[in-house]
């Protein structure tokens, strides 16, 4: 199964906990979206389909 | 942190239902590091201070460098993996709140989707609104900002729009249901001070909201003038994260916005086109 990850595509990722887990340790000031909608904390186990593209963002330095 | 002294007579800010000592809000964007940030945010005296919400990725070049997260971490190629959050823990240790921002967003869309990212990720419901509608100047796009607005404030956030100085979208964006409004001095970024006097006063005179003088601002003297025509507050970053001396230039802000405010409630006088003596000639000496 094939996903983007921060528009980079990635494999063995199956759902959107394994996504964050890939990219960052952290858990606290993280959000992610799959194909543009929030997920929100609660359903971080929730399991990705071929094709979704997932999001992780944090906080950056920003006015 | 010291709470900061308001001038006699004054009240503090209040933002829907939540009060500020300080009228300085602080954007983060373009401090050299987080040392420096974290020192420009204590002399500032600020309360409050603007993040934007990016992809996990390798720190920028503004950042600290990047740590491995484990020893030999660095060597270990695939998966890529970053430390991220230390902006927050700046923000934490100085004791001050977070209010997160749409920068970068050209669309409606765009913006509500940040908006209820940011959320998730920062556990408030405030939103610094940016919808941005040219990529030269970096102005707001009316039609998308108001429209962005008006769907966040239905989802329940606290809308804080970053707009142009028309006193007509500024009474809009106010009816839509924000709980304030950020007229921009001039550009974001340029320093270029207040350009349009007249219009930020017109909006601080027919706002019911707090006006919050965003972006533009160059030096003291500018958010200085902000505060006289009348504005509640100023948001500004560039002026000090990238002033030569951020901490003394965030000191230098706190005391301009308190003069300005001090000097709008004590109540300028008139403008005279022609001198006035204040030393009488009654008693003058026949000399």
């Amino acid at each position: 199964m094939k996903i983007e990850l921060n528009g980079e595509a990635r494999e063995g990722i199956t759902t959107v906990l394994d996504a964050i887990a890939a990219v960052t340790e952290a858990r606290r000031g993280i959000a992610a979206a799959v194909n543009g909608e929030v997920v929100p904390r609660s359903e971080w186990d929730r399991a990705l389909a071929d094709g979704d593209a997932v999001e992780v963002l944090t906080a950056t330095q920003g006015g | 942190m010291e709470p900061q002294t308001l001038s006699r007579g004054d009240t503090a800010l209040t933002i829907a239902g939540r009060t500020f000592g300080s009228r300085l809000i602080l954007g983060t964007g373009g401090a050299a590091n987080h040392a420096q940030l974290a020192a420009a945010i204590t002399a500032s005296g600020t309360e409050l201070v603007t993040v934007a919400l990016r992809r996990v990725g390798p720190p920028s070049a503004h950042s600290e460098a990047p740590q491995p997260l484990t020893p030999g971490a660095a060597d270990a190629a695939p998966p890529r993996r970053y430390p991220t959050g230390s902006i927050l823990d700046v923000i934490e240790e100085c004791g001050v709140g977070v209010l997160p921002n749409t920068a970068g967003c050209f669309t409606a869309e765009q913006a509500v989707r940040t908006a209820r990212l940011a959320r998730e990720a920062f556990g408030t419901d405030w939103i610094k609104l940016e919808v941005i509608g040219d990529e030269d100047t970096l102005l707001p796009d009316p039609v998308e900002l108001l429209d962005a607005a008006e769907t966040l404030v239905r989802d329940g956030f606290t809308v804080l729009p970053y707009t142009s100085d028309d006193p007509v979208l500024a009474r809009r964006l106010e009816d839509a249901g924000c709980a304030a409004v950020m007229p921009l001095a001039a550009p974001i970024g340029t320093g270029l001070g207040v350009r349009n006097p007249h219009n930020l006063a017109l909006i601080c005179e027919h706002a019911n909201v707090p006006v919050i003088c965003d972006a533009g601002i160059g030096t003291a003297s500018d958010a200085a003038l902000a505060m006289e025509l009348g504005c509640s507050a100023v948001l500004l970053a560039t002026a000090v994260t990238r002033a030569a001396d951020p901490v003394l230039m965030a000191a230098a802000m706190r005391d301009a916005v308190n003069a300005g405010r001090a000097a709008r409630l004590a109540g300028r006088i008139p403008k005279r086109h022609l001198a006035k003596a204040s030393s009488t000639f009654e008693g003058m000496a026949d000399l």
